[in-house]
């Protein structure tokens, strides 16, 4: 034994160490107990919500200067045309909607506005924009949340599957699927289910979000499914859940093959690592090889993925909810788009951009979450 | 404890691999296996763990203790991995998950097999760091293995493999990845180990340099089959087998130059 001789050879590892891993934070830092490793989480976090919340801004600045970017005349767009030939009413109209202003000053009048949780009045609904919203936005959450859960549940595991019966007859039958569940354009897929399942089958119920007969449930959340199980009314649950399931399942089509390759093909890297061979050598057993060495490390490239998918799965809401005849924020967008309906256009585009910034950071805070290094770093 | 191997093949997807290997390690034995690239070195490892590749047929013995691996089921042989038989990999920078921490990984299989509670096991990852001489083992434990060197991994390694108190370690090429002055405290670890704790290690290694510093016995393969075995000694100074002779004479001139005042 050579507990004296060894450590003449140890400066070069040592020094190694310290040089490669801590090097942005001082020395001292290492010599920290086991809530040393909790706290980076904690800074990771805060500094991900603050670039989140300058991005909101941003999204302001964008949504507001792009819809006054829009050529067209809001005026003549809202006004009949006897009142488009009278100059004082014109005049009044655009005195009233703030038209009048140098555009610096709109902005701090809208961003003022928006503070107040004020989005301004639809000219097309004589409504504020944000009963506008607040009525159509959980319609179109609970359609995307749910295609989101699906995809997310229905892509990994598949995936996960594929990758561990690699080459047998599920892996194949999982790989074709998915390319199909690819390659159909989710406006087709959206027109043939309604066709099949509605009129032929009658086995989904028709459009809409519940049951005609029904009144929706009381609003909480502007979730039917949630609202009516929160008051209890499960006649309601079941119609909201029935009415759901459809669009929702084509919407997530795309995503859910998506995710079933990434996986499947991430998996299979991770399988094939040094540390995966490590783990079954230690006797784990064959859950925690599967979760802990398998599945976590392969979380990595599915979240990236996953996110993207998302945004992409926003944009075929508009498709499917004007299919089922969806009463959500894709049709109201496209009804004040074609009526210049901007303070309507505005909100709907804060709305869009915020949604894609809380898509981000959950992205950005679960990397860091899946791997340390992200925040030890 | 000792591992006997006895005319084990080994054929993976078709293709011979092993054509009969017999070897044998004794507690307290450090035993040599050399040989080329591709000759079955590391397929001989992985075999006494089963671990071998989907599609890989096996025959002959694996005996520990007069148990035959090759015929335990399943079940059985997990719980003879990382308790009675552990492995070292030759890539530290691979060999070790990423993203859980040290301590983790240290303590997961330890209260997996041995049923250790959450704080005792921590304690004894402590003094495993200690045991492998990692700086500072007390916070350590809750870093991840980026934050450590190739050579201060290695020893996480190793400290791994050690946490069940096994019987037998394999170590594949542990030292192949680092650099020369690293590699020979890693070799004096090992040994240091063997002597102390009465452990049979089979080490596996390309480099007869290596060899002559830390193996009691040492056996050459070649092409699936063991070529020659005996005491370090003889093999390295009269080598019988024409192949091992090559083997020796590709070594650099000033031929072996590890610390061997340790033995
Ligand atoms: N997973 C596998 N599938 C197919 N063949 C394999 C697999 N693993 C190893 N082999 C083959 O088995 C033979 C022996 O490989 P092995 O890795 O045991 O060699 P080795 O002696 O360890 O070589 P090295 O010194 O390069 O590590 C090689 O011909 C290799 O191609
Ligand atoms: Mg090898």
């Amino acid at each position: 034994m050579s507990p004296t001789s060894a450590p003449s050879n140890e400066p070069g590892p040592g020094t190694a160490a310290q040089g490669a891993t801590t090097a942005p934070a001082p020395p001292g830092r290492t010599g920290r107990g086991p809530r040393g490793s909790r706290r980076p989480l904690a800074r990771f976090l805060a500094r991900r919500v603050a670039v989140a919340l300058l991005l909101a801004v941003a999204i302001t600045l964008v949504t507001f200067v792009l819809t006054n970017l829009v050529p067209g005349d809001p005026v003549s767009a809202n006004l009949g045309q006897q009142a488009l030939g009278d100059p004082a009413i014109v005049a009044q109209w655009r005195a009233d909607h703030g038209l009048d202003r140098p555009l610096p000053e709109q902005y701090l009048l809208h961003l003022e506005g928006l503070l107040h949780g004020d989005l301004g009045m639809s000219q097309q609904s004589h409504r504020p924009v944000r009963d506008d919203l607040a009525e159509f936005v959980p319609a179109t959450l609970e359609l995307a949340g749910t295609a989101i859960l699906i995809s997310l549940v229905l892509g990994v595991a598949f995936g996960v599957i594929a990758a561990l019966r690699r080459d047998r007859l599920s892996d194949h039958v999982l790989r074709i699927a998915s390319l199909i569940g690819i390659s159909v354009p989710t406006f087709w897929l959206a027109l043939v289910a309604f066709y099949v399942f509605f009129f032929r089958l009658q086995i989904t119920p028709g459009s809409g979000r519940i049951d005609p007969g029904m009144s929706p449930p009381p609003q909480v959340t502007g979730l039917y499914t949630v609202d009516s199980a929160l008051s209890g009314q499960w006649d309601v649950f079941a119609s909201a859940v029935g009415h759901l399931l459809a669009p929702a399942l084509v919407l997530a089509l795309y995503t859910i093959g998506l995710l079933t390759r990434f996986t499947r093909s991430a998996v299979l890297e991770v399988l094939g690592q040094d540390y995966v061979r490590a783990a079954r050598a230690k006797g784990l057993p064959g859950r925690v090889v599967l979760f802990r060495y398998v599945l976590r490390p392969a979380l990595v490239p599915i979240i990236t993925v996953a996110g993207l998918a998302f945004g992409s799965l926003l944009s075929g809401t508009v498709l499917v909810e004007a299919v089922f005849a969806w009463p959500g924020v894709g049709q109201y967008a496209y009804k004040s788009a074609t009526t210049l309906d901007l303070p309507a256009v505005m909100g709907v585009g804060l709305v869009v951009g915020l949604v894609y910034l809380v898509i981000n950071l959950v992205v950005d805070v679960l990397y860091g979450v899946v791997d340390p290094r992200v925040r030890v770093s | 404890m000792t591992l006997t191997i006895s005319g084990l093949t080994v054929s993976i997807g078709g293709a011979e691999i092993l054509r009969g290997v017999d070897l044998e390690v004794g507690a307290g034995r450090v035993h040599g296996l050399a040989g080329e690239s591709g000759s079955g070195k590391t397929v001989t490892g992985l075999a006494v763990l089963g671990l071998l590749p989907h599609g890989s047929r096996t025959a002959g013995r694996i005996e520990l203790e007069g148990r035959d691996l090759l015929a335990m089921p399943a079940k059985r042989l997990n719980a003879v991995r990382g308790a009675e038989i552990a492995m070292v990999f030759q890539d530290p920078a691979t060999s070790l998950h990423p993203m859980v921490t040290v301590g983790v990984q240290l303590t997961e299989h330890m209260r997996h097999h041995l049923g250790v509670g959450r704080k005792e096991a921590r304690d004894r990852a402590v003094g495993l760091l200690a045991k492998v001489r990692i700086p500072s083992p007390g916070t350590a434990v809750d870093r991840y293995p980026h934050q450590f060197s190739g050579g201060m991994r290695q020893r996480i390694a190793i400290a791994v493999a050690l946490a069940c108190e096994p019987k037998v370690l394999i170590a594949d090429e542990p030292t192949t990845a680092l650099d020369v002055t690293v590699q020979a405290g890693i070799l004096r670890l090992l040994r240091g180990l063997c002597d102390d704790l009465g452990l049979a290690v089979l080490l596996v290694t390309h480099d007869l340099g290596v060899m002559s510093a830390v193996a009691d016995e040492v056996s050459v393969m070649k092409d699936g089959l063991v070529v020659e075995t005996g005491p370090r000694g003889q093999v390295l100074t009269e080598p019988r087998h024409a192949y091992t002779r090559v083997l020796l004479e590709s070594l650099p001139g000033d031929g072996p130059k590890l610390p061997q005042e340790e033995r």
